[in-house]
This record gives structure tokens, sequence and C-alpha cells, in this order.
């Protein structure tokens, strides 16, 4: 059973459903909030810490992508102190990763980067780890450049919760996980994958990209993911 | 007729004990195992049985009393002698004592502080109990809390019973037990899992280790009541697989236990079913979080989820589920036997009860403690443990593991609870205490239990996989002399926004080490970045090779 | 109003940048009233002089003759522009930080195809461990991310600094652009 309720977010009075995440609702009213690991179609998981929010009265931030709105809440979505984490979120994620955008196939259609445009992310203070990443580029129409993925398992879950291969999944701890295909083998060696593409075109950096893309060429098609989602919804 | 055979049992076991002359318990502890107790408990089975005294002295195994720096521990019953550092070597001597006079040069004074000022109630009895024998539990009277909850409580009684009685959870947030059960309880949806959480991981903490080990059965009848109380018919034990000697013992109780139909279908007679499997944890730190503990349980990669939802809302498989901690389970029949005014009589207005630490660090008796709430640091670490060996000086006391903080020594009359442990900058965590003396770094400190953190971040949310390896590196550029005052401003930065921006409990706390040290112990990080010197002479201080 | 000066530095970079700034065209002959170009490999001045109103640098810290450059022009300038990725993020060069500086020229210069591998250690800077940005080792007063920033960013870059404000140049830059 839904209620409606109504509340607050940025002093701007709305309702909705008691079953609605604050993100839903924000971008109902057009209030911008960004995110990486949210992708609409697959589940929540909360990871990026991008899409946090202020709630007046509550002391911890909530991640718009899974906190459900209630009624009386006052949520505020753009403060200094959000604005300030955010940045240092991006930075942490350049930082760790060698994203270097003026050589990448998705440079100026990739999420990180106009995330870090948008929040004036425009140069980064922490210090660049410098890991040797890999490329496994054994697919035979697909490659995977671990110097640009950012962890945020779009395609884990697109390929588990939609494709139903599970072909995906996170291996190791911190600062060493790495996405892997089946028991890590090389992509094209896995026996679950379908070759179906999915998890390329959720994902919003140069990681996964089709082969024979040069710099700047990877557009990435996400709009299946709202068809089957809008498919599913219909049969409920 | 169930009750009565229970009984039955123990009362057997104490007239088995009641023709024995003498009966000789060596610790089967993993502190004393490693000084060789189990070599020295074949050492008595064969002198007894070379001398054929099997009919009037037995040796049997026993639980952990405590001082682990001194064993293998040997108790001679009757008249409760203690001895400690004991060799195969001396059982000769001691067979020969029983007649007379103990011998002086082993004994351990059981009126030394270190005994007598603590108050035990979870680790109570444990040197009398066999952890392989559930007789020895039964004959401590173990499984009456079980059986009178069953028979005479209703599960709401329970619930009640626990809220009346204080108790907070033991794993280190301190969260109401009853509120805990009553949630459960009333949760909507079927059905409900009870989960233990053993997955003891902080550093120098070994306090579920040792009670899982000693007293497995008290766990077992804890998470019976706990189920009972809640509307749960399984309940899983989640063991680190670091913890072999207790699984099997855990094992092998819950088999005896099930064979006595105090677990499995219709325990004692009633129509209450109850089963409990043990899970394995594979080494992960997070798995102690609950919600990564509850993915791993059902198979999954352990990585913690946002909550809300709670686990009692929606836990393991979607269902309610009640997870509490070892120590917090093995209170529950000590609560439903003693009752709820006897526990809340023990400990401090907002924290009843005791608290069991392992002390470890620079103190001279290394081993495990309960305490009542409210005893003071000083008391624990001066009068228990002896204070700092070596003529050296205190420096600070660090509570809660990597997710505590360090605690100077200006706060050492402060009383342990959990509202003053929070005040004072750390937690009442676990309850692993490491003493530092004048020789330990803080900024040293800090960056070890970083590093700690560091590599247990289960990798998913991004200030903690990437926050914490940011962190490590400026204390390291710290402690190498590398840093700058910019770099303890950016160090500062990154602990707020860690904490105030990490999924689960490990991140939100990883700066905590740091920030308790840099408002304690801010000196010290200063003389490593303005001097290039470290106080302690821990640091060895080399220039970078990239000048700034 | 009198003249900024104003000198153009270039480190690890390809010189894209400074193309990019030759690219504002005639609107050049705009700034050029307002402006003393005092250093800048466009111009043929050897030493990098005092009192710089505005030093716009390209290109990494990669080398030890970078290093020793950048602290100097950091010295003598009021307003450091950290002017492109490589300045700003290390872009290109520090493709190799990951590899290490021995691999990495061993790759480059002791490949058995060439015929006379040898590694240049002869008035040549020896390379830092990394290609870092500019501000790892200098305080930056105005990050202009862009590979290269546009002509059109560069020009209202500096049409701002002549106006006395801190250009805000999100919405006309980013990575990569």
């Amino acid at each position: 059973m839904t209620n409606v309720v109504t509340l607050k977010i940025n002093d701007q009075d709305v309702s909705g459903r008691d079953d609605e995440t604050i993100l839903e609702l924000a971008r109902e009213n057009k209030i911008p909030i960004p995110t990486l690991c949210h992708l609409e179609g697959l589940s929540n998981i909360g990871a990026c810490r991008l899409c946090l929010v202020e709630i007046k009265g509550m002391n911890k931030l909530l991640p718009a992508c899974v906190a459900k709105v209630q009624e009386g809440m006052e949520v505020y979505t753009d403060t200094e102190r959000l604005q300030k984490y955010r940045r240092t979120i991006l930075e942490m994620l350049f930082a760790e990763g060698n994203h270097i955008c003026s050589a990448c196939v998705s440079n100026g259609r990739c999420e990180l980067q106009r995330v870090a445009q948008k929040l004036g992310m425009d140069h980064v203070r922490l210090e660049y780890r410098y890991d040797n990443r890999t490329v496994d580029a054994s697919h035979e129409r697909f490659a995977l450049d671990y110097n640009r993925c950012i962890l945020c398992t779009r395609c884990v879950r697109v390929c588990d919760e939609i494709e139903g291969a599970h072909t995906w999944d996170v291996m190791g701890r911190g600062v060493e996980s790495r996405v892997i295909t089946d028991m890590h083998q090389p992509w094209g060696e896995s026996e679950t994958c379908t070759s179906c593409s999915k998890c390329v075109q959720v994902c919003p950096t140069g990681a996964l990209f089709e082969k024979g893309k040069a710099v700047s060429e990877m557009t990435k098609r996400k709009g299946f993911l709202a068809y089957l989602t809008s498919m599913r919804e219909g049969l409920k | 007729m169930f009750v009565e055979e229970i009984h039955k049992l123990a009362e057997q076991e104490l007239e088995a004990r009641s023709t024995l002359k003498n009966r000789i318990r060596v610790c089967t502890g993993t502190a004393c195992l490693s000084t060789h107790s189990d070599q020295l408990r074949q050492a008595f089975e064969q002198e007894v049985k070379a001398h054929g005294l099997e009919h009037i002295c037995k040796i049997t195994g026993g639980g952990c009393n405590g001082l682990c720096a001194a064993g293998p521990m040997v108790l001679v019953e009757p008249g409760s002698t203690w001895y400690q550092g004991v060799t195969p070597a001396d059982v000769p001597e001691i067979l020969q004592s029983l007649e007379n006079k103990p011998i002086e040069r082993l004994l351990c004074n059981p009126n030394d502080p270190f005994f007598a000022r603590q108050t035990k109630v979870v680790l109570n009895h444990l040197e009398d109990i066999d952890p392989e024998r559930l007789e020895d539990y039964l004959a401590i009277g173990g499984y009456n809390g079980l059986l009178t909850a069953l028979n005479e409580l209703t599960p709401a009684q329970v619930v009640e019973t626990i809220t009346k009685s204080g108790l907070r959870g033991r794993g280190g947030a301190g969260y109401p037990t009853g509120l805990k059960w009553g949630t459960v309880a009333k949760a909507i949806g079927s059905p409900k899992y009870v989960i233990c959480n053993g997955d003891e991981g902080d550093p120098g903490a070994f306090m579920d280790r040792s009670l899982m080990e000693s007293n497995p059965h008290a766990i077992i009848e804890g998470m019976a009541i706990a189920a009972y109380a809640v509307g749960a018919n399984q309940g899983y034990l989640y063991v680190r697989a670091e913890y072999p000697l207790a699984i099997q013992r855990l094992q092998s109780a819950i088999k005896q236990a099930s064979k006595q139909n105090l677990l499995g279908d219709n325990i004692a007679g009633t129509t209450f079913s109850f089963k409990l499997d043990i899970r394995l944890g594979a080494g992960a730190f997070v798995c102690g979080e609950e919600t990564a503990l509850i993915a791993s349980i059902e198979g999954k990669r352990g990585s913690p989820r946002p909550r809300p939802p709670y686990p009692a809302s929606s836990g393991l498989w979607g269902k309610p589920t009640l997870i509490n901690n070892v120590e917090t389970v093995a209170n529950i029949p000590v609560i439903i036997n003693n009752g709820a005014e006897w526990f809340a009589n023990i400990g401090t207005e907002k924290s009843k009860g005791t608290k069991v630490f392992a002390l470890t660090g620079r103190i001279t008796y290394t081993g495990l403690i309960e305490v009542p709430m409210g005893m003071s640091l000083r008391e624990i670490i001066y009068d228990i443990g002896g204070g700092i060996p070596g003529g050296r000086s205190f420096k600070a006391v660090q509570t809660g593991g990597p997710s505590g903080g360090c605690i100077p020594e200006e706060y050492l009359d402060m009383p342990v609870d959990y509202e003053s442990l929070a005040k004072a900058g750390s937690i009442m965590g676990s309850g692993g205490m490491i003493v530092m003396d004048d020789t330990s770094c803080m900024v040293d400190v800090a960056k070890y239990f970083m590093e700690f953190c560091m590599s247990e971040s289960c990798g998913k949310c991004v200030p903690c996989r990437v926050g914490t390896s940011q962190m490590h590196r400026l204390l390291e550029k710290i402690t190498d002399g590398d840093a700058t005052i910019d770099d303890l401003a950016l160090l500062e930065e990154l602990c707020d926004m860690v904490s105030s921006t990490s999924l689960c409990g490990l991140g939100q706390a990883a700066p905590n080490p740091v920030k308790s040290t840099l408002k304690f112990f801010r000196d010290e990080y200063m003389a490593h970045i303005v001097d290039k010197r470290c106080p302690a002479g821990v640091c060895k201080m080399k220039h970078a090779e990239v000048a700034r | 109003m009198s003249k900024i000066k104003l000198a153009t530095v270039w480190m690890d970079g390809c010189s894209g940048c400074h193309m990019s700034f030759l690219d504002i065209d005639e609107r050049l002959l705009e700034l050029a009233p307002h402006i003393d170009l005092v250093y800048s490999p466009l111009v043929d001045y050897k030493e990098f002089p005092h009192g710089v109103d505005v030093t716009l640098v390209e290109g990494a810290v990669s080398n030890e003759e970078d290093l020793e450059k950048i602290k100097r022009v950091r010295q003598r300038t009021k307003i450091l522009v950290s002017l492109g990725d490589c300045a700003v993020t290390g872009n290109v060069p520090s493709m190799r930080n990951s590899f290490g500086t021995k691999a990495v020229l061993e790759r480059a210069y002791l490949d058995p195809s060439l015929t006379n591998p040898q590694i240049p250690n002869v008035v040549i800077p020896p390379l830092l461990p990394f290609a870092r940005p500019l501000h790892t080792a200098v305080k930056i007063d105005v990050f202009v991310p862009g590979c290269p920033p546009s002509a059109d960013t560069i020009y209202y870059l500096l049409s701002e600094l002549l106006a006395g404000r801190k250009p805000d140049l999100n919405s006309m830059t980013r990575f990569g652009a």
C-alpha cells in the first residue's frame, strides 16, 4: 500500500508516493542531483555517493537513489557542503584510475567527464595513484580498459539483472577491486558472455567500448534499458 | 518430563565428580594451546594412568581464565588451586602435591587484583567447563535459561526481560538489545532469522574467540532464547574461518545439543523448533558489518548495502533478521537465569552489565578480563592489567579497533561506558584494548590502523575505497618526513569527508584513529611535518624523491 | 590602462596549447595593445624576467629542468595559469607514470630494431620518476583544463584577467576538451 506524501526539496513543495526515492521525485520535479552508479532500469546500490543529500534535522547524509521520501521531509540537494564532498569524490575517481580524457574513446561523451565539468572540478588535489592497469582486449568485439573503470558496477548489474548471464562480478578489495568476467578469465574466453553488449552500452566511461572506435568515437546507447524497463513494468 | 531429564544429566555429572578425589583442568583456549597445553594435558593423563589413579583423579580440559600471558594455566580441584606457566616437567610434582601443600613456585594467586577486581558474568565458570562436554555446561546450570524461557515465559516476556535488563549490543555500537529484539518480533514477514556475529576482526581483539572456544553452549543457548523471543526457527552462527578451534567446538556443541533435543524440532517437548547452522567468513573484515555479513551468508560477495531498510525488517533473504554479537548472545542465558534487575544493578545508568576486554600491547598482564561498565581506564590498566612493564610510561590506550580512537593519559580516570568513550573521541567497540607506552609514535599508530582499513575496505563506495588509500598515503608522507602543512589540512578535510560520505560503518569510522590522535597528539604530527623528526624515534625520516 | 606583462612557458606538452593561443587569430590584435609579451617560445627572450603579471604554462613537470623552471616562474609571476590538460592533470605525458622511467626509456631507446640503440644522457635533463601536474610543484592561481583549451577559452581567459577578474571557465572547457 502506498501513500501520497508531501515534502520539501530545496524549500520547494513537492508531492510524491512514499515508495519513491528522493532521486526519482527530485528528477520528476527537474531538480538535478548528480549520479554515476545509478542508472534507471537497474537496481540502486548507493555506491558512488554523488547523490548524497542533506535532510533537515538529520546528521547523516542520505543517498538519494535509495532513500525513500517521507511525509514532511525537508531535503537539500545542493548545499555548499554537498558540493564540496561531490567534488572530492570526483577527484578521488580521477586520482584512482588513469583517466587520460584526451586519449579516450569516450572523450566528450563520458558521464564522469560531464559530471566533473558540471560540478566545477577543474583539477585534482589528491595524489594520482598511477597504478599499472591493464586492458582486456580478448573479446572479439569489445574491450575493457581498466584504466578508465570507476567500479560503478553498472556492467555487473545489467548483465545479472537484465541479460541474466551474470558474466561480470567484482573481485579484490579496496583500491585493488576490479570487475572481472566469469572466474577472472579473459573476457574472450568467458563461457557465459552472450556478447549482447549491454555492459558496454551502460558503462558511463570509456572503460567498456566497442573495438575499432578511436578517440571520442564511442557513443553509448542506453535507450534499450528504458525500453526494456517500460516493457517489464507494463507486464506487472 | 524433559526438564527433569536435563537436570538428571547435570546431577549425574555432579555425582560422577563427587566420587573423584581430584579433578585437574588444563586450559584448552587458543592462548594456552599456543604454549602447548595439549601436550601438558597428555602428560597429565599419562602420569595419572602410570600411577593407576584414573578412578580418583580426572584430567579434563577447561575454558579460558583470562590470564593468557601466564599460560598454560592449570586448575586443581578441590581447593581451586591455580597454577600458571605449567610444563610437562611439573606434572609429577603437581600430582604428588595433591595430598600435600600446593606448589609455591607455580601458584597463581586468585586474590591478585587481576582476578579479584573482575566481575564475571559471561566469563563466569569458564574454567569449570570442558568446552567439548555438554555435561560440564549442564553442571553449572546450563540451558536452564532456555528451559525457563520456553516453559515459563511468553516470547513477549522474554523481550521485556531483555529490555528491562538494559543490555546493549556488545559488537560496538551499543544499540539496545531489547529494542532490537522487539523490532524483529514485531516485523512483518516469515520466516524470520537470527544470526550471531562471530566475525570478530579488530586487531588485538579476542573476546568472542575465547567465548566461542570456551563456552560454545552458552552461545547456542542464547541464540535459541533469542529465536524463541523474536519468532525465528532458523539461526546462523557466522564465524570467521580463522577461528578453527571455535568452529570445531561450536560444531560439536551443536551436535550435542541437537542430540539432547536442546536444538531441532519441538525443543524440550514444546512447539518451538530451532535449527542452527554455522557459516564461515572467508577473512573479510567488512563481513562483520551486518549487511555485508548477510550478503555473505546468502552466498554473495560480502559488501554492505545502504540502510534503511535495516535487517530487522529486511535482512537475510529479505526477511526480518536479528543480528547480535557473540558477547551479547552470551549475556542472554545469564539474564534469563538471574533476572533483569540483577543485571541492571551491574554497571552504570546508561551502560548496564559488564564488558569483556582483550588487554594487549604494553601491559603487564595480557589477557581477557571482564569488568562492570563504568570502571575507570586507570583501574583496568593499572589495577587489573598490572600497569606498563619495563618502567616505561603510559602514553595512550586504543579502544574500538580500527573504528576507535586513542585515549591519552588525562582521560584515564574516565569511566568506561558507551557515552564516555564516545565523548573522548573513541568507541567501546567490541572490546579490544591496546595499551601503548612512550615508545609508540601516534602518527605511526594512526597509519597502521589506516592501512588496515585501506586493505579491508570492500571497494564498493568511492570515499572508503579511494579515501582510505589517500589518507594512508598522506600519513605515509608524514612519517617519511615528506609532508607539508597543506598535506595535514588535506588529511583533516578527508577525515571529515570520508566519515560523512562513506556507505557503511567501516568507512564512516575509518578516520577515527587519525581524528583522535590529531586531537590529543597534534604536537607529534607537527614534529614530523615541521621539524622532520619523530619524537618516539619510530619513523625513519627520508627525503622525498621529488621535491615539492 | 597600463600594459600587463604576459609570459608563456612550454614544458612537457605537445605545444597544442600554444597553437590554440595563436588560434585566437585577429582577436590577438585586440589584445596586443594591452599586453607586453615578455617571455614565450613565440618570442626571443632567453631569461625568464622578474615581475611578470600573468604566466600561462603549458605542459607537465617531467624532468629536473621543468621543476627548476616552474619554481623560478612561480617566484617571478603574480598570476600563474595552468594551461591545458598536461599542465592541469599530467595528461598524455603522465601515461608513462605507471611503467617507471627505466622501462619507458628502454622501450623507446634500446629497441633492438634501432641502428644505434642508446639512452640519451648528455645535455638532456634527467626525467623525474613521474610526469606531474604543475600544482603538485607550485601554487597555481587559475586552472584551464582542455586538450587543448579552445582559442575562445584562452581569449576569454585573457580578457577576464585583463579586466582584473578571475575567470570562471567551467562552462567553456573541461578535461579532454
